[in-house]
């Protein structure tokens, strides 16, 4: 026994042990519930099985591109269960429906998905992105030149940062109207105070000698700015960006509970839940996910590109 | 403390503004009346009236705080519902609908952060569970979740589970992920060195988990549990939103159906207040601990 085990590979030995914990449940409770339900036999074997791929894969193939493949595997893993349990068990659609479904109904309504998507994403959150980090680069500038300011800011931006902004939707759509001007509006305040507490700190991150080398190289604020201090302060810059990023859509999505014309993704999720199609809320959630990630993933892609220069970004 | 000025001067700066732009914002309607009414307005009374109108566009900030005052205190003490009258907090209070928020908020915390630190405990110890589940958790943080909030509540709803737990399911979702994140890369904070260390002592793998690596991570635990709490809050309150059972989202999404902008303004302060508190608490405990520990900076 002990030699057996001594010979199993480590990777497998973790799988062993789970597969031998739900044997040994599903033994106990035979007497009790009869013969085990071969659909969650099946589901439970498919599982282990995945986890056994991906950890041999891991265990074999050191190395990024693998580590990207048993990412994959465990995501299609997860939808593959997902399909089968709702189907095996008769899932009624109105609580869980499978992914073809929503893949199905992705493809049949496009339409709908792209006007959803250019009223919130493109009409909202990107005018209240643009907006919002665009004023609060620009007033950082302005807070750098005073340091009375900067430290009064900065404690006071990094607490309302924490607070639960979005809870201005109402007043916003009370101010703005229904259509995504009061989304903006939401957006604007959400991403305002991480980004200029961000770039704050990043105007300040240069070194007082290097400050000194550009002051006796008889350099302007523009010169100093422009050469020496936005570049360095790029990583926050984009720190900022992408927690901003991430915000927008959220911010946007969240508004439109409180009140938006009759398109928009958060209009279309609340309205659908109460008419219980989920296939279409699980379609919306699923585009609202691509749409995020790839926002998010310009951001970094552009960092990258900017501030190859970072340690952070360098060595990978 | 060397802040202390100028935290209050911008405080009192941001103030001063909200009481400026009260005026231009609420004008129109006094300006409205006074023609409907044949009077000409003089500017002081114009400023007057717009510092106490009774559904203003934005209320004047004593507004807000009068209004908190009347729905907490005055309700509970005198109010015919109260708790002084009644034994029970009011239904109209801001009491009663904030618990209802910071119940759900703390439970779900507590499920998230829990569950959180588990899975970053494998993630750190399973190399399979590190390559398939990590690249999910951080895509998990650039997509907006909160979108599953209004479904989740309708369907658990059709399912019977009401009340607390949807919310708190949320609240523990959006928890969750922050802290695995964080987790993981505090559990990872030790370098090679020190983890050569604790070989060389004979360490076992429970003793490098409790001594080093448990230890290091306290810093980004607090760090990722104050983002945690706040997204907990944020998620708590988008939940209230479709089941109108109580709660601080009920609040703001009542008070704008029925146009009463003080009371929307008094939920968002007491939804800012009790954000406040929460990550202060944490960020008490953060200090108190990191300095027992030594690793205060």
């Amino acid at each position: 026994m002990t030699a057996a085990w001594s010979a199993t590979p480590a990777w497998a030995r973790p799988i062993l042990v789970t597969a031998a914990l739900i044997a040994a449940v599903l033994a106990l409770r035979l007497p009790a519930a009869g013969a085990p339900d071969a659909r969650l036999l099946l589901l439970l074997a498919i599982w282990l099985g995945a986890w056994a791929v991906n950890a041999w894969l891991v265990a074999a193939y050191p190395g990024s591109r693998i580590r990207a493949l048993v990412a994959v595997l465990f995501g299609v893993t997860l939808i593959g269960l997902w399909e089968l349990a709702t189907r095996l068990y008769e899932v009624p659609r109105v609580i869980l429906p499978p992914p073809s479904m929503i893949g199905a109904r992705i493809m049949t309504s496009t339409d709908t998905l792209w006007t959803d998507v250019v009223q919130t994403f493109f009409k909202g959150a990107l005018s209240g992105f643009a907006i919002g980090t665009g004023a609060a680069i620009l007033f950082a500038l302005v807070v750098d030149r005073f340091d009375f300011l900067r430290r009064g800011l900065l404690p006071v931006g990094n607490f309302l940062a924490a607070l639960p902004i979005i809870g201005t939707a109402p007043i916003m759509v009370m101010w703005f109207g229904f259509d995504w001007p009061s989304k903006a509006a939401v957006v604007v305040a959400m991403v305002f105070f991480p980004m200029l507490v961000n770039t704050v700190q990043g105007l300040a991150a240069t070194e007082a000698m290097q400050r000194d080398l550009m002051r006796t190289y008889s350099a302007s604020w523009a010169q100093t700015l422009l050469t020496l201090r936005l570049p360095a302060a790029m990583p926050f810059i984009f720190n900022g960006l992408k927690i901003s990023a991430t915000l927008a859509l959220i911010g946007a999505i969240v508004a439109e509970f409180f009140g938006s014309p009759t398109r928009g993704m958060g209009f279309r999720i609340s309205t659908e839940v109460g008419r219980l199609q989920l296939d279409m809320v699980w379609a919306e959630i699923a585009v609202a996910a691509l749409v995020g990630s790839t926002f998010y993933g310009f951001w970094a892609l552009l960092e990258r590109r900017v501030t190859f220069w970072h340690p952070s970004q360098r060595g990978r | 403390m060397r802040n202390l000025l100028p935290v209050l001067t911008v405080a009192l700066a941001l103030i001063a503004a909200w009481y400026v732009a009260v005026v231009p914002m609420n004008a129109q309607w006094e300006r409205d009346q006074a023609a409907r009414a044949g009077t000409e307005l003089a500017f002081g009374d114009l400023v007057a009236r717009t510092m106490a109108q009774d559904r203003p566009r934005l209320p004047a900030p004593h507004q807000v705080v009068a209004e908190l005052w009347e729905s907490t205190w005055v309700e509970e003490r005198h109010g015919r519902r109260g708790w002084w009258n009644t034994g029970s907090l009011s239904n109209r209070s801001l009491v009663w609908h904030g618990w209802v928020t910071l119940s759900a908020t703390m439970l779900g915390f507590l499920i998230g952060t829990g569950l959180g630190v588990l899975l970053a405990i494998g993630i750190v110890y399973n190399r399979a569970m590190d390559a398939s589940v990590m690249p999910w958790a951080i895509a998990s943080q650039t997509i907006p979740i909160i979108a599953l909030a209004p479904m989740i509540i309708v369907v658990l709803n059709s399912v019977g589970i009401t009340g607390l737990i949807p919310k708190s399911i949320i609240a523990a979702y959006l928890s969750f992920f922050p802290v695995v994140v964080g987790m993981v890369k505090g559990l990872r904070a030790p370098d090679a060195m020190q983890l050569d260390q604790m070989k060389t002592w004979n360490a076992s793998g429970v003793q490098g988990f409790l001594k080093l690596r448990l230890p290091s991570s306290m810093p980004y635990f607090f760090a990722s549990m104050k983002i945690g709490i706040a997204a907990a809050l944020v998620g708590t309150i988008v939940g209230e939103l479709p089941v109108q059972q109580g709660g601080l989202g009920v609040r703001l999404l009542s008070g704008s159906y029925y146009g009463q902008t003080v009371q929307i303004w008094a939920a968002l302060f007491g939804a800012a207040i009790l954000a406040a508190v929460l990550v202060g608490i944490i960020g008490w405990v953060q200090r108190t601990t990191l300095k027992r520990m030594g690793l205060a900076q």
